[in-house]
């Protein structure tokens, strides 16, 4: 057989990681070395079957390999305790617990979400944590895709897992009372993914738009295991309804197009469909929440045939329930947008003048590119020329610093010379 | 977020630093070497290199027809890039605090040397949805 490992292949084992994950830590309880074994039998799975085929049994395969991997690693734990301390063995270590038949596979995935997701880790280990873990993805794979050394990774990988270890969490689905709230820091998690890839094809990172691949992947397997939960659909239509404007955000020259200058013959519409028919039935639940609301508005964008077909007073109108909902800055200068789009462009000024004094936007580059953007549209030039520069002084983005310079002196020519 | 943190001197602090004593020079390196294992441990190394001397630098510009014209002589009180860092951490305030590391390594009799570091941030190519 000459098999080499194609997309789905690799699909197959991304989808079986955390099967196999949960499968190896059920039995031997020890979540760090597990998580290496299954990383382990990856690697070794992705040398192996394109040369001799995909097994017929691939999670049987996987788990067998994973499960060498820690017998070995236990048999080298034990000698070295046994050399430092003469303990007796722990033989109860190789023992099945007793719930080991209690929980699905299913589970697992969940199971190993929320101590991927777990509070106490920062944001930036729980992602790269969730991404090998769960994701499937190799250590080189996370490292090439958020630009650093492979080995700063796998020190990343190895110091979240240490801090799960110590926080005590136990290998279960979390206690239907906190379940909600653990639920939402592994959803914020796969958001924060998505927006890693969420980029332009600029230099070097082109390979991050994989990262958007993986984030909706992750969610989908999240959906379909709670696919009653409103949020968890909402987050999902958010992803793809975005994604799908993906082919059309840059221009031939790589330079970012802002969504009203879209050619809307390039958006998925595939994806559109799939988005409108998540979030139509995330919304029908009735338990309105951020996700749900923030794809409600993706969706409003994506069925306008042209940019002045919008229907910018519903988009208004889920600001508004979105300002009620949650204090978050970047809320309110959406807010003005629509607000300005619906009354004019004096009435998003004035809601912007409102959040000059709110420190978390205090020399935040977005806070000047609105108002640039509106001073523009109410035809005051000069001002607006002026904070497109501040912005482009502020952002740490190359592709929006080039877009607002490019803002500046398209409208500073178009003030200068006559027509 | 990446910061890079650039350590820059005079070429009159490259020569007084020649004249460090072996055990100063050996308190210095063994100080940075402490630190990149730090970083590497803690997940937030990216990369670090130390610059030739002053003494080999040249600034070069391109003529018209694109041939290099360089120069190479430089006022005392010139400034020049010694060697960076690279990381990539949670906050600003923890690229300030590894900065604050780099630049109170030991110098002669091991008294710090406070040297000044700038802090970059490095950009990066995400962005938001634009109006």
């Amino acid at each position: 057989m000459d098999r080499v490992l194609d997309l789905s292949s690799e699909h197959l084992l991304r989808d079986l990681a955390p099967q196999v994950l949960g499968a190896v830590f059920r039995r031997f309880r020890d979540f760090a070395a597990a998580e290496d074994a299954v990383q382990e039998a990856l690697i070794a799975a992705a040398a192996q079957w394109p040369r001799e085929g995909v097994p017929d049994h691939p999670r049987g395969w996987l788990i067998q390999v994973a499960f060498r991997r820690m017998t070995d690693h236990v048999r080298g734990e034990l000698a070295r305790r046994q050399r430092e301390t003469a303990a007796a063995m722990e033989m109860d270590q190789l023992a099945p617990p007793p719930d080991a038949a209690m929980e699905t596979d299913q589970d697992d995935t969940l199971i190993l979400l929320f101590m991927c997701c777990h509070p106490a880790l920062t944001s930036s280990s729980a992602i790269a944590l969730t991404l090998r873990a769960v994701g499937g993805l190799t250590t080189a794979e996370i490292a090439n895709a958020f630009l650093v050394p492979e080995a700063t990774m796998a020190q990343r990988i190895s110091r979240a897992k240490n801090s799960i270890k110590a926080s005590g969490v136990p290998f279960r689905l979390p206690t239907s009372e906190e379940r909600e709230q653990r639920l939402r820091a592994v959803l914020h998690v796969l958001y924060l993914i998505f927006n890693e890839g969420y980029t332009s094809s600029v230099g070097p990172h082109l390979q991050r738009l994989e990262l958007s691949r993986q984030a909706i992947r992750l969610t989908r397997s999240v959906h379909a295991l709670l696919p009653d939960h409103a949020e968890v659909g909402g987050l999902l239509a958010l992803m793809l309804l975005t994604d799908a404007r993906g082919a059309a955000r840059t221009g031939p020259d790589e330079e970012l197009i802002p969504l009203l200058k879209q050619d809307r013959a390039l958006w998925n519409q595939a994806e559109i469909a799939e988005g409108i028919a998540l979030i139509t039935a995330a919304l029908a639940k009735g338990s309105i929440g951020a996700y749900q609301l923030q794809a409600a508005v993706a969706a409003v964008h994506d069925e306008a045939v042209r940019a002045e077909d919008t229907d910018w007073p519903q988009i208004l109108a889920l600001y508004e329930l979105l300002k009620r909902m949650s204090d978050n800055p970047m809320v309110m200068l959406n807010h003005a947008i629509a607000a300005a789009m619906v009354h004019g462009p004096g009435k998003g000024l004035e809601l912007l003048r409102a959040l000059d004094a709110d420190p978390r936007l205090a020399n935040h580059h977005r806070l000047d590119a609105v108002r640039a953007h509106l001073l523009e549209m109410a035809g005051d030039h000069e001002a607006a020329i002026k904070h497109y520069r501040i912005a482009a002084g502020r952002t740490t983005s190359i592709p929006e610093r080039n877009y607002l310079l490019t803002q500046a002196a398209r409208l500073s020519q178009s003030t200068t010379s006559p027509e | 977020m990446k910061y890079i943190l650039l350590m820059t001197g005079a070429k009159a602090g490259v020569d007084a630093y020649r004249a460090w004593s072996e055990n100063d020079i050996q308190a210095h390196f063994a100080y940075l070497k402490g630190l990149n294992k730090e970083l590497s441990e803690s997940g937030e190394f990216v990369a670090t290199e130390g610059l030739a001397p002053p003494e080999q630098a040249k600034v070069v510009r391109g003529a018209n027809d694109g041939t290099p014209i360089t120069d190479g002589v430089f006022p005392e009180a010139k400034e020049f890039l010694l060697g960076y860092w690279i990381v990539d951490v949670d906050s600003p305030e923890r690229a300030y605090e590894v900065a604050a590391r780099v630049s109170a390594g030991p110098g002669p009799g091991g008294v710090r040397l406070s040297m000044p570091i700038e802090v970059r941030q490095i950009m990066h190519g995400r962005t938001g949805e634009l109006p």
